[in-house]
């Protein structure tokens, strides 16, 4: 493995953990995300043909771990008892002032696909083709998806704002 | 207000295309050309509830990397496999005891860790024998350290965001951590005479060991690494080399059986310049 490759994957590490974390919220089973990615990575790298391309190969790596995850959870409901996002408190909060948890917990309720395309565009900033790269699915799904994702997640921001705003935003 | 068009980059070529679902996420992720940015905004100009819409989403990009980035910064778990067919990389998680605080956000390598003088001047221990710096007029092909040096800085000196792991507003850490990994006392040279400060430092993996790396800054953005390598074979050559890689130019030398390499896209003269000062700073005084 040339020194380049290996210092590629290794930079990528701090931002696949960011991902992990946006992904499913918990530090530990992120992490566990991570690490699953990272094992894959170098023992697939040297059959690994397309140089060049290493963030959205491990980024991609670590779609197809986070799928099999979920496939796992569903197949087995009992395991996943403790993974339900927690209701939202019903209180009336300012979307300029929601808060950092309050954001997690919205994020944890989109669709996990629209979640993926969210914050590889929106956070690790990648461009609309890297991201069908790394998800293996056509560009205009990551957009379809991204429009549903921000869409969704404006109006559960905008209904948690307070209602005087709504009613200067419908005058 | 469609998403059939889903190739924001190409539709710049027709100018008179409607504006899209896909530009309006697209000039939100400053995905567009120049010229369909401007008539993104011509068009939001005169369409506020768009305009509102692409306010938010820029809202959510900036919530969402509030929530997430600092897990950046975090140490990463010691059981993170970080090299072919290791289960983890030893020196990371022994590093997290050291590193109480790291650098903050995007902003850390900005120019603010000014460095003391004197705290500054002692560059690396264990120094001895005499130097006799000859200069080797060797251009070249870089080999071994000094290739591994020129990929490091390609890596690494163009991240705005996170170009080191330690700043150098952490410069006790800095030197802490790099010393024990290292396995000598290991002390980033001060460049501030020739415009470049310290960034900030992190550890890489190498062929036999641990490899340091400062990152230093000049006023106009350009980056200067300096790698420090204990993975060299036994000969003492104070001979100063020169080679390049595409653009990068790297100094490099050996002297007790430490290998130094200093890369950057500045010019040989100034890269000499930076060597002899790092080379004056390392001689036993």
């Amino acid at each position: 493995m040339r020194a380049q490759d290996e210092a590629e994957i290794v930079a990528c590490i701090p931002s696949l953990r960011r991902y992990a974390r946006g992904l499913v919220s918990d530090r530990d089973r992120a992490d566990d995300l991570v690490q699953d990615t990272l094992e894959r990575a170098w023992s697939r790298f040297s059959m690994w043909q397309k140089r060049g391309e290493v963030r959205a190969w491990m980024f991609g790596i670590m779609h197809n771990h986070f799928i099999d995850r979920l496939r796992a959870q569903r197949s087995r409901p009992e395991d996943s008892a403790g993974d339900d996002v927690p209701e939202l408190p019903q209180r009336a909060v300012q979307a300029d002032t929601l808060e950092v948890r309050d954001l997690d917990r919205l994020l944890q309720r989109l669709p996990p696909e629209h979640r993926e395309v969210l914050l590889l565009v929106g956070v690790e900033e990648m461009s609309y083709q890297e991201v069908a790269t790394a998800l293996g699915v056509p560009i205009g799904t990551v957009m379809s998806r991204l429009s549903r994702a921000r869409a969704r997640l404006r109006e559960e921001m905008q209904g948690r704002a307070a209602p005087a705003s709504r009613i200067q935003r419908v005058k | 207000m469609t998403m059939d068009d889903h190739k924001p980059r190409g539709i710049a070529a027709d100018a008179v295309s409607p504006i899209t679902e896909a530009d309006l996420h697209a000039y939100v992720d400053r995905q567009l050309t120049p010229e369909r940015s401007a008539l993104v905004e011509q068009f939001l100009a005169t369409h506020p509830e768009e305009q509102e819409r692409v306010r938010d989403w820029r809202q959510q990009n900036v919530l969402l990397h509030d929530l997430l980035d600092p897990v950046v910064d975090e140490p990463l778990p010691m059981r993170l496999p970080l090299k072919p067919g290791a289960h983890a990389f030893p020196w990371r998680g022994l590093a997290a005891g050291v590193l109480v605080a790291i650098v903050s956000g995007g902003s850390a390598w900005s120019l603010r860790g000014h460095m003391d003088a004197d705290a500054a001047r002692l560059a690396f221990a264990n120094q001895a024998g005499t130097p006799s710096s000859t200069l080797a007029s060797s251009d070249g092909e870089l080999t071994g350290f000094a290739h591994r040096a020129a990929i490091a800085h390609v890596v690494y000196s163009p991240d705005v965001r996170r170009p080191v792991e330690v700043g150098a507003d952490q410069e006790q850490a800095l030197v802490t951590w790099l010393s024990k990994r290292m396995g000598t006392a290991v002390k980033p040279p001060s460049l501030a005479g020739l415009g470049y400060e310290l960034i900030g430092g992190r550890l890489l993996p190498g062929d036999k060991g641990p490899v340091a790396q400062f990152m230093y800054g000049a006023a106009g953005g350009q980056r200067l690494t300096l790698y420090v390598t204990r993975e060299v074979p036994g000969q003492d050559d104070t001979a100063f080399k020169f080679g390049k890689d595409g653009p990068v130019n790297v100094f490099y030398w050996v002297e007790d059986h430490f290998g130094y390499a200093i890369s950057a896209g500045a010019d040989r003269a100034l890269l000499m310049k930076v060597s002899q000062e790092v080379y004056r700073q390392l001689k036993p005084r």
